[in-house]
């Protein structure tokens, strides 16, 4: 019977079963719009001729949605679940609980308004205005009164590893978005960021390049570290390894920024540290993914029948490409090649669709039964067919953005013998276009794969309570 | 204080800070306390069992 729900009656999980579903619905929203736009990059007739259509505005939709809506509910509810399970304690306020639940909502929601209507600050993956600024940072101050509560009210005596991840993303993003946000109000909709010329540049890349280490990273590695281990059903590799992980990934990540501002008016000695930082950064996240990859030692067969398990190691590898991937394109000479390039846009998505959105996957699979007092997923079958659907989708969408940028860097940097350029600007747009068309297709796919997950989760959900019995390949797991 | 002795002084003490986390995470003294934590995932699952265990007794 429902096992699982009547054994552990103290624990919050509505807003854990809140922010679960919501993943999934932003999830197909933020990638829906991503593919989209990757169509009218093909296809420029699809912004249909209206001002809110067009890609300029539709893209930090997407980037919001699927950084803050999608990531950000996954972030949520697995942090409320997993510092509820090691700490043995039920969340430290659930009027707390819900308003971060329905104040994230209406951040959400005020930027499907106001960013189509070309209400922005212009700071990329920080666009949203003044007072919805304030908003967050309201929810957030919630958040971490709860989450840091829960950890002191805790029942056992150690602070589980995925909690040290967890807490650092918070505190990390709290100090990034009112740094970043501070802003002098003209009027209800509009503001101009505190600071000026390379200053302004600088301490927006400090965020930007901090959303990717502690939003990005440093939550999803808090949600590997408990997931992994629980679905592999042993302990993580090296508790040593994590801990040396974490301290270095932390005091690392946060002097990496100025690599976003290669060859600008940033003084070159900052240019040069932010270099030196984001190769360094390797040690640590490759540290990181052989930590996570290796808890499986021993049980490596149980990849061939647990798809939820093979969601959660291929985003570590995924990890480990774009963590390898981003020191090396962070070196000056290669970032001359690869800056302003589809080269990053692939990056980014190697590391967005491979790492952050599959872990995130992995760990709803596993986290849906036990909300929902299930003992495994609807169908098994249509987990895997998810996951090759992402999987697929992902390779096509990083090789072809590869091939683009590559492209572009070599056709904008080539000159004739008498110095002047070889190709136009608007040639080398011509060469990436198949390349637009397959990351589309790519797009696509990763798409249909959510709206699997969603069938899946709705068949789930719906069933009477254990209705389902794991099928012999999950259960083998 | 000039830049680079700021710098210096920095990297200093990053590096000891670094050197005392290896220590401590290597420290033979540590390592039952460490085990406990790796487990703390299946901790609460134990706890449920073994009281289940109880109640059926």
């Amino acid at each position: 019977m429902s096992e699982i729900s009547q054994a552990q009656p103290d624990y919050n999980y509505k807003v854990v079963r809140q922010f679960t579903i919501m993943t999934i619905v932003w999830g197909i929203i933020g990638m829906g719009l991503g593919a989209f736009i990757a169509a009218q990059l093909f296809a420029p007739a699809l912004n249909f001729d209206t001002p809110w259509l067009t890609f300029s505005r539709l893209r930090p939709l997407h980037t919001n949605a699927v950084i803050f809506a999608f990531g950000g509910c996954a972030l949520f509810a697995t942090s409320y679940y997993i510092v509820q399970r090691t700490s043995q304690v039920r969340l430290f306020s659930d009027k707390l609980a819900a308003f971060t639940f329905w104040g994230w909502q209406a951040v959400i929601v005020a930027a499907v308004v106001t960013l189509p209507f070309g209400i922005t600050a212009s700071k990329e993956y920080a666009e949203l205005e003044w007072p919805i600024d304030i908003l967050i940072t309201l929810v957030w101050l919630a958040y971490i009164i709860n989450f840091f509560g829960t950890i002191i009210i805790r029942k056992v005596s150690h602070i589980y590893v995925a909690n040290w991840f967890l807490g650092a993303f918070m505190l990390t993003v709290a100090v990034l978005h009112i740094g970043n946000s501070m802003a002098i109000p003209v009027s209800f909709t509009k503001s101009y960021s505190l600071y000026a010329g390379a200053v302004d540049a600088m301490m927006q890349w400090w965020y930007g390049h901090n959303a990717v280490g502690f939003f990005l990273t440093a939550g999803f590695l808090g949600m590997m570290y408990y997931f992994v281990p629980k679905q592999a059903g042993r302990p993580v590799y090296s508790y040593r390894l994590s801990i040396i992980h974490f301290w270095a990934l932390i005091s690392l990540y946060i002097w990496a920024g100025p690599h976003h501002l290669h060859y600008t008016a940033l003084p070159d000695w900052t240019q040069s540290l932010g270099m030196v930082m984001s190769v360094i950064l390797f040690v640590p996240s490759w540290g990181g993914m052989i930590n996570g990859i290796m808890t499986l030692s021993g049980a490596w067969h149980k990849l061939r029948t647990d798809p939820v398990l093979r969601f959660l190691i291929v985003s570590l590898s995924f990890y480990g490409m774009s963590t390898f991937e981003g020191p090396m394109m962070a070196i000056k000479t290669v970032n001359a090649l690869s800056h302003y390039t589809d080269w990053t846009i692939g990056h980014v998505h190697s590391g967005a669709l491979g790492w952050v959105a599959m872990v995130s996957i992995g760990s709803i699979y596993h986290l849906i039964p036990v909300l929902f007092g299930q003992r495994a997923m609807y169908s098994t079958k249509l987990v895997n067919v998810h996951f090759w659907l992402a999987t697929i989708g992902v390779v096509l969408y990083i090789v072809a953005m590869w091939m683009s940028g590559v492209l572009q860097g070599l056709m904008w940097r080539a000159v004739n013998a008498d110095g002047t350029l070889t190709y136009s600007f608007v040639e080398s747009l011509e060469a990436s276009y198949p390349f637009y068309v397959v990351r589309f297709i790519g797009g696509v796919f990763v798409v249909a794969g959510m709206l699997v997950m969603a069938y899946n989760t709705w068949k789930t959900v719906r069933a009477p309570k254990g209705s389902i019995a794991p099928e012999p390949a999950a259960q083998a797991a | 204080m000039d830049q680079g002795i700021a710098g210096s002084i920095f990297t200093v003490v990053v590096f000891v800070s670094f050197v005392g986390v290896v220590w401590w995470a290597f420290n033979g003294r540590n390592k039952q306390r460490f085990d406990e934590a790796a487990n703390l995932p299946f901790a609460d699952e134990e706890k449920e069992e073994s009281q289940k265990n109880k109640q059926e007794s």
